[in-house]
């Protein structure tokens, strides 16, 4: 009965195929205000809120030497008191208000966002423009912020996840401020004053490394008037420390010894820069490697075929001013060995032969259309997509270019890449329980560096 | 800490899934999609249909939602639900194993599915015109699937490494797991999702089988459709594909082991070398929307978010801010669920303090709470924002498929999802504290503890 089921459906579905037309449309505007500051804006009616997202890039590597963690104590304050509201007061408005404010860092820069409903829009916004421009760093929130993120190291500390994630951040980054954690130490926090958090947010909110995307429920003259409201009286330059490019310490081998019930492994390879030539070649070479959730060689080989774990990928890491393709996985811990050369053979098989045509096809496929999937589907993901895009500094027509780009990529500069990246000897992190003889060693998932690749 | 989160086939999705059952979501309700515009039809062969237009981006969440989870799994085989959410990606006679996926890769499509104690979910986020593929792919499964031994022993080591990984490495994981067991008497809820490491080890081709035959079929099976199509379409569709899918057997009501009364107090604790600071919490069994009075849930859910909801909450407020007893403490509400189930308190002390301290000062919260009731102003700030997180819930479209998809297959109706923000907006003051004096009672509460080796932090 099934198989005649199966058949019918087969039929119906070439009958059906292509009835269902898309009619919605993402339409970037870019909106300049009068005093000067740019947005992307998305205007969209169907639900009565609005969304903003911007960076000010700078990030944790700014943090100064001895003051580890300043930025991320930064982020956890702009709601605890700004400009005549302090902390109680401030969050009771912004509560009143209908808005959700949130403010994050990594690497490389300070990101903030709101949500807000379009009839309170006007309050809302207020309140953002206290935030952006007048924080107050009140000694009794930074003493409760600095006590929670500190309680929060402390809790990790005895992980050996975390002796994993240290050690391979300084054999990768060595001296380089990446090789630092974001979240900071406690002798940092600890170091850090009111001033201190004064300075470092005058030096890093400024005009001129400001990028800003808005979604939702406004027009563009509305959001010029907002805009200048919130940031027009920033200052126009920030006062950033140069940070210097890097590249990652490859081919050393590190391993932590816990008794887990698996084995975590961590492979880091060269990167590729976000900017270079070669980087689409290179983004399609990871898909094919492990980039894809189900569908990726490493997947099939490594969990399809053998069972060996529940999860492996790899994927392209981008920061400003470091790159690398990095591997994760956990398997059973008796397995360890075994899974770590299923996976190197499959490198060694990808670099050596690269990848079918088919694979190539359906590669590209995939990075074509997830875009709007992946990039589009809520207020929230168009604004983190319009900043993402800025901040990488492409064009506000990118997403029109963009499947030419990824459709120019031939099957012989994938191979390239692959022998670029992948024929390099890689730093691998094993931990788990200590190796057997006959069995190498291993750890799991890596912090990543920066931000996975966005084509 | 409350949540019981489903299980995934891939951890990425599913984290995303997870986070949308936080506590300002909970049940999730809400009137606050234009209630006219989504639509409900049901199938002669019994399959319910919900569609939800949104016509922001050109994409579609098609779900598959079955009434199963794995509190309905039979006693010795925990874990088959999860265990079979993996197996229905391993082919049909029509499409050999890895062609679905295959074919939502090519269009830049994602797909996963997952698992809770209530229901299994299958879901594609695709382009509007790959939405009659996924139909066809995804009914043609319901019944056409081919289960044979060698894909079954292969994907069985996938999922006792998915416990491994989940699990058994992380001390916070065990604990959690082995309070539900001690919390529950008698309900299923005692049994994890992805199923005790022996009785997975034992899971085989019969039993697989078994539950296929028993639980996939249509009348067994909610569809959701959320995005860029129009109900009409969808309604076409789905007779073309689901409505070809034969009825299934009739299913016995769902009635699972009910908890008897509570008469102890309980404790567990975990020590482990890995924990750097102690952390506490809470736990009783409370009523659901599913099974509570009228009134109550939602007296809970208010109760859960003045008490411990965020930083405007009592909890954070006293024991966080003004005393600096606790650098994290807080309250969830598992109010989705079918049978009863958990009502949590949490915190983690700060600097010096101890642990004794924070379990104190919660209790003492929890205690003036129910003597004094609670202020009209926290009571409307707290409607207030569980009526605005409806609003914002409409951004995200999957948030949308989600909460009419686990309405449905819990036994609600899209009457309860559009009816709901008017319920809240009814409760009382008195309800509220009545709700924390009848169910917050301490004298039959599960306390769990997570602790450094030593005998410090209590």
């Amino acid at each position: 009965m099934a198989v005649r089921f199966v058949s019918a459906l087969a039929v119906a579905l070439l009958t059906l195929f292509a009835v269902v037309p898309a009619q919605a449309e993402v339409v970037f505007q870019d909106v300049t205000s009068p005093k000067g500051i740019h947005a992307w804006l998305v205007e969209d009616y169907s639900v009565p809120l609005v969304t903003i997202r911007f960076s000010f890039a700078g990030g944790t590597s700014q943090d100064p030497v001895g003051k580890e963690g300043l930025a991320n104590l930064m982020t956890s304050l702009f709601d605890e008191g700004a400009g005549d509201l302090d902390s109680d007061a401030f969050q009771i408005k912004l509560d009143d208000a209908g808005a959700e404010m949130s403010f994050s860092a990594d690497l490389d820069g300070v990101y903030g966002s709101m949500r807000m409903l379009a009839d309170q829009q006007p309050e809302a916004f207020g309140l953002l423009k206290m935030s952006v421009q007048n924080p107050r760093f009140d000694q009794n929130p930074i003493n409760r912020m600095r006590s929670q993120i500190v309680s929060g190291i402390l809790a990790s500390a005895q992980r050996p996840e975390t002796a994993a994630n240290q050690q391979w951040a300084k054999t990768l980054y060595g001296d380089h401020p990446y090789a630092r954690t974001s979240e900071g130490t406690i002798p940092g926090l600890t170091a850090v004053t009111a001033d201190d958090l004064r300075t470092f947010h005058k030096a890093m909110f400024a005009r001129a490394n400001l990028h800003i995307g808005v979604v939702g429920a406004i027009d563009a003259e509305t959001l010029k008037a907002r805009l200048d409201q919130v940031f027009g009286d920033l200052p126009a330059e920030p006062a950033l420390t140069p940070v210097a490019d890097m590249v990652p310490k490859l081919g050393q081998d590190l391993a932590i010894t816990y008794n887990l019930p698996q084995t975590t492994i961590y492979m880091a390879y060269p990167g590729v820069r976000r900017d270079d030539p070669d980087f689409f070649a290179a983004y399609v070479m990871n898909y094919i490697l492990g980039g894809g959730d189900f569908s990726s060689r490493l997947f099939a080989e490594v969990r399809e075929k053998r069972g060996l774990t529940y999860g492996i990928s790899s994927s392209l890491q981008n920061a400003d001013h470091a790159d690398s393709l990095v591997i994760g996985t956990s398997t059973r811990a008796d397995r360890a060995g075994e899974t770590l050369k299923v996976i190197e053979d499959v490198i060694a098989r990808l670099a050596k032969d690269g990848p079918t045509e088919a694979e190539l096809a359906s590669a590209k496929k995939y990075i074509i259309g997830s875009y709007a999937i992946n990039s589009m589907s809520s207020s929230v993901a168009i604004a983190n997509t319009l900043v993402g895009l800025q901040d990488v500094d492409l064009p506000i027509d990118y997403v029109a270019r963009r499947p030419a780009l990824i459709n120019a990529v031939t099957l012989e500069q994938v191979k390239a890449a692959a022998v670029k990246l992948l024929t390099v000897k890689p730093t691998i992190l094993l931990l788990g329980p200590a190796a057997t003889p006959a069995d190498v060693p291993a750890p799991t998932p890596a912090p990543p560096l920066g931000t996975p690749a966005q084509p | 800490m409350v949540s019981m989160t489903g299980l995934a086939r891939a951890c990425g999705l599913a984290l995303s899934i997870a986070t949308l059952s936080l506590p300002a979501l909970a049940e999730a309700p809400a009137a606050v999609v234009n209630e006219a515009a989504v639509t409900h039809y049901v199938l002669d062969n019994g399959l319910e249909i919900v569609v939800i237009p949104d016509h922001r981006s050109p994409i579609v969440t098609h779900m598959v939602w079955y009434k199963i989870g794995s509190a309905d799994e039979p006693p010795g085989k925990s874990g088959i639900a999860h265990f079979f959410e993996h197996l229905m990606f391993k082919g049909t006679k029509a499409h050999p194993a890895g062609e679905f996926d295959r074919v939502v890769s090519e269009i830049g499509g994602n797909q996963n599915a997952f698992t809770a104690n209530d229901y299994t979910a299958f879901f594609q986020t695709v382009p509007p015109d790959a939405l009659p593929t996924m139909m066809s792919l995804e009914a043609d499964r319901m019944r056409g699937l081919i289960l044979s031994e060698d894909v079954i022993g292969a994907e069985r080591d996938v999922v006792i490494e998915e416990r491994r990984s989940r699990i058994d490495g992380s001390p916070r994981a065990l604990l959690q797991e082995e309070t539900q067991a001690t919390l529950f008497q008698n309900s299923p809820y005692r049994i994890p999702v992805i199923g005790w490491l022996h009785e997975m080890e034992q899971l085989n081709r019969v039993d697989a089988t078994a539950f296929y035959d028993r639980y996939y079929a249509p009348n067994n099976a909610v569809l959701v459709v959320a995005g860029d199509v129009e109900p009409e379409v969808v309604l076409a569709l789905a007779k073309t594909t689901y409505g070809l899918v034969p009825r299934g057997p009739d299913l016995p009501p769902r009635v699972r082991p009910s908890e008897p009364e509570h008469n102890t107090r309980r404790t567990v604790t975990m020590n482990d070398a890995r924990v750097g600071v102690p952390s506490y919490s809470t736990s009783w069994v409370v009523p659901t929307y599913h099974n509570a009075k009228p009134g109550e849930a939602e007296a809970l859910d208010l109760l859960s978010e003045i008490l411990g909801g965020g930083t405007r909450s009592r909890l954070y407020q006293q024991v966080v801010v003004k005393t600096g007893i606790a650098s994290a403490t807080g309250a969830g509400y598992d109010s989705g669920a079918y049978d009863p189930s958990t009502f949590t308190v949490y915190g983690v002390p700060q600097g010096d303090n101890t642990l004794a301290t924070v379990e104190a000062a919660v209790s003492a919260q929890i205690a003036l709470l129910i003597k004094d009731g609670v202020t009209e102003q926290e009571l409307d700030s707290a409607k207030t924002r569980y009526v605005r997180s409806l609003v914002f819930a409409r951004d995200e479209q999957a948030d949308m498929a989600n909460l009419y998809g686990r309405e449905l297959a819990t036994g609600g109706t899209v009457e309860d999802i559009a009816q709901w923000p008017d319920r809240i907006r009814a409760v009382t003051a008195e309800q509220v504290r009545a709700v924390a004096q009848r169910y917050l009672d301490p004298s039959v509460a599960v306390t769990s503890y997570l602790l450094p080796p030593a005998t410090e932090g209590k």
